[in-house]
């Protein structure tokens, strides 16, 4: 049990600059989730934590001790790798127990950790097999279980369920959140799916280009977006955005779409707004927010759907509003189809307002 | 439709069949123009002297009666045991020290990237393309100076200047198959360089350092030109270059004894072979299948 913190943080390869300047307090016990599209520096930021790419500029602490120069052996972490990384010699139990005995931990003890461990992850049957003799859920387990046994300070993943199909990362997705209520161990997390970083995290860290946009509970990550950028990487389908104008009507501000098309802009949201008058700005809406619903703070819209998508649950609807693509989330039992027109109501409570040339939400 | 069908099946069977004889057929002319030459060794050993000399006599059978004077002239006469003792040493040796500088290069070369690297992979491949029969003119000279002309220990210098590069060339290409996440995990795991080539690398590259292990020990044993130009004195030659100088004296050719030591001194390689084809295979294809 340990927290990290990491410290104006750089990494530069060969000139291009992969880590720009992060500073990070992750608590103890806290599940970080380090999530961006890729070549945005997360896994790096993982791999100077783990001690597997030295550090340009900047600090690394675990439970108050600077790492940047120690070797990982030393730093008390586990990592668990994308690609499994198992030992394709040894049988899982050898796997599991390789770093205890170059440790030189007793026999009795290993194997008093290796059997809990494999039955925290239900593969006690397993442990007599070889890496290629399992199906990837099974192989993702061991590298969780030689993760496990070390009883580590901090548990790093890289991708660990990328290379799974859909149904097994759904529930690896559980097991990983099981362990980690299990143990409680400080964990950072390295991913592109936007669906782990929601569904595990106590925080989420997201990053672009060597920089982090936002850190924030799922919650806040998704609700209240901080940057353009966060606000359309998180959540799928991603957010509508839709050009607008800015314009003062009898004292109310309204933001106008086309002509056919204006709301009224919620009052607390008018202060802020009230430098962009006249101005075109970027307006973010969540499908979900688009809806065949009425409700008191809606805008109708008359939409011409270009695409259906029955998804079971809910149906997804396709139409365009100034020759942007916009989505909307309806009810399944719509009787809609392609190219019909249909009644949407725009929530308009739930908008943002992103300034194009910052892409900063108002 | 049905007769269709049959007609693809009728087909499909006709292409399997001349495919299967074609195969047979070249893979059988193969076997026969490869083994004809141990069989021939094999007859000739056990023929008498008069047999052989004989030129209406019938070379692809023993029609005379069985012999095994050859072999016990061989034993007897000649210091074919010292020949073989000395081949086995001189093997052993260099296998050993191949395998060592070559796996321990080939990590290093691979691994570690330092500055260099990449010319010194090429240049160690590059020695390999410089062939014996130039070498052994200015090692001979070297050789002379070191002290080590006419001892066996001269071959346990200089075979491994073959066997070296090509082993470390192969190990470097065994070696960079391995993810590098693997050594990552090693790496948190806590292993430091050596255990992780003891413990991780040399295991699962076994298939290589098997073919390594081959490849030294047939240049070691069936070298001929080093020891011909190296080693005069019967007490210090191999088995290559003795067999053939004491058993051809002059124009008298020793046929029979020649094919029965020509047939042991290649036994060994085949003993070998055999066993370490299944041990590589066995390294090929463990836990290929769902157990």
């Amino acid at each position: 049990m340990a927290e990290v913190l990491i410290k104006n943080l750089y990494k530069i390869f060969d000139r291009t600059e992969a880590v720009s300047g992060i500073d990070l307090s992750i608590k103890d016990k806290e599940f970080v989730i380090l999530v961006g599209p890729s070549g945005c520096g997360k896994s790096t930021v993982l791999r100077m934590v783990a001690g597997l790419e030295d550090v340009t500029k900047g600090e690394i602490f675990i439970e108050d001790n600077k790492v940047n120069d120690i070797p990982p052996k030393d730093r008390d972490i586990a990592m668990v790798f994308q690609s499994y990384a198992l030992y394709p010699h040894m049988t899982v139990f050898e796997n599991m127990s390789f770093g205890l005995r170059l440790r030189k931990f007793s026999k009795n003890d290993i194997k008093l950790r290796v059997e809990e461990a494999a039955k925290v992850l239900g593969i006690s049957e397993l442990l007599d097999r070889r890496p290629k003799q399992l199906s990837g859920g099974q192989r993702q387990r061991v590298a969780m279980g030689r993760a496990i046994v070390r009883n580590p300070k901090v548990f790093l993943f890289d991708e660990p369920l990328s290379n799974l199909d859909a149904k097994m990362r759904g529930q690896m997705r559980i097991e990983i959140k099981r362990v980690h209520q299990h143990l409680n161990t400080t964990t950072i997390y390295v991913t592109h799916d936007q669906v782990e970083a929601m569904t595990l995290a106590d925080r989420v860290v997201v990053m672009k280009s060597g920089k982090i946009e936002q850190i924030g509970t799922p919650d806040e990550i998704y609700n209240k977006p901080v940057t353009g950028f966060v606000a359309g990487f998180i959540g799928s389908p991603t957010m509508n955005f839709i050009s607008c104008k800015i314009e003062k009507k009898t004292k109310r501000f309204i933001a106008k779409l086309n002509s056919d098309l204006e709301f009224m802009i919620p009052k607390q949201k008018e202060k802020i707004l009230s430098q962009y008058i006249n101005k075109t700005i970027t307006l973010g809406i969540r499908p979900e927010h688009i809806t065949e619903i009425k409700q008191k703070s809606s805008l109708k819209i008359e939409a011409k759907l270009d695409i259906v998508e029955p998804l079971g649950m809910e149906t997804m609807v396709y139409f365009s509003i100034n020759n942007a693509q916009v989505c909307g989330k309806v009810s399944p039992d719509q009787s809609i189809q392609n190219g019909k027109n249909i009644k949407l109501y725009f929530d308009s409570l739930n908008v943002h307002f992103i300034d194009p040339e910052t892409d900063l939400v108002l | 439709m049905k007769n269709n069908i049959l007609n693809i099946k009728n087909s499909m069977h006709a292409n399997r069949r001349w495919a299967l004889i074609a195969a047979y057929t070249s893979l059988i002319i193969f076997v026969i123009f490869f083994l004809f030459p141990p069989y021939y060794m094999l007859i000739t050993s056990l023929k008498t002297n008069k047999e052989i000399a004989e030129m209406a006599s019938n070379p692809w059978l023993i029609e005379q009666g069985v012999t095994l004077k050859h072999y016990i002239y061989l034993f007897t006469e000649t210091p074919f045991l010292t020949f073989f003792k000395n081949t086995i040493i001189v093997t052993v040796c260099v296998v050993i020290i191949t395998m060592i500088i070559s796996v321990l290069a080939a990590y290093s070369l691979s691994r570690l990237k330092f500055w260099g690297s990449g010319v010194l992979a090429t240049g160690i491949f590059l020695t390999y393309l410089v062939p014996e029969t130039l070498l052994f003119i200015p090692l001979f000279k070297i050789v002379g100076w070191l002290g080590l002309l006419n001892s066996y220990w001269v071959l346990v210098l200089v075979y491994p200047t073959l066997s070296v590069p090509f082993c470390t060339w192969l190990m470097i290409g065994y070696f960079s198959s391995i993810p590098k996440e693997i050594d990552e995990a090693a790496l948190i795991d806590g292993a430091n360089h050596m255990q992780m080539l003891l413990k991780v690398f040399i295991p699962v590259a076994m298939p290589g350092l098997i073919a390594a292990t081959i490849f030294a020990f047939t240049v070691s044993w069936a070298g001929f030109l080093y020891p011909l130009a190296f080693i005069y004195s019967e007490s210090e030659m191999v088995l290559t270059v003795g067999t053939v100088t004491t058993l051809i004296k002059g124009d008298v050719f020793n046929w029979g004894s020649l094919m029965s030591g020509a047939l042991l001194a290649a036994a060994p390689p085949v003993i070998i072979y055999a066993f370490l084809m299944d041990y590589y295979i066995a390294g090929l294809t463990s836990g290929a299948t769902k157990g």
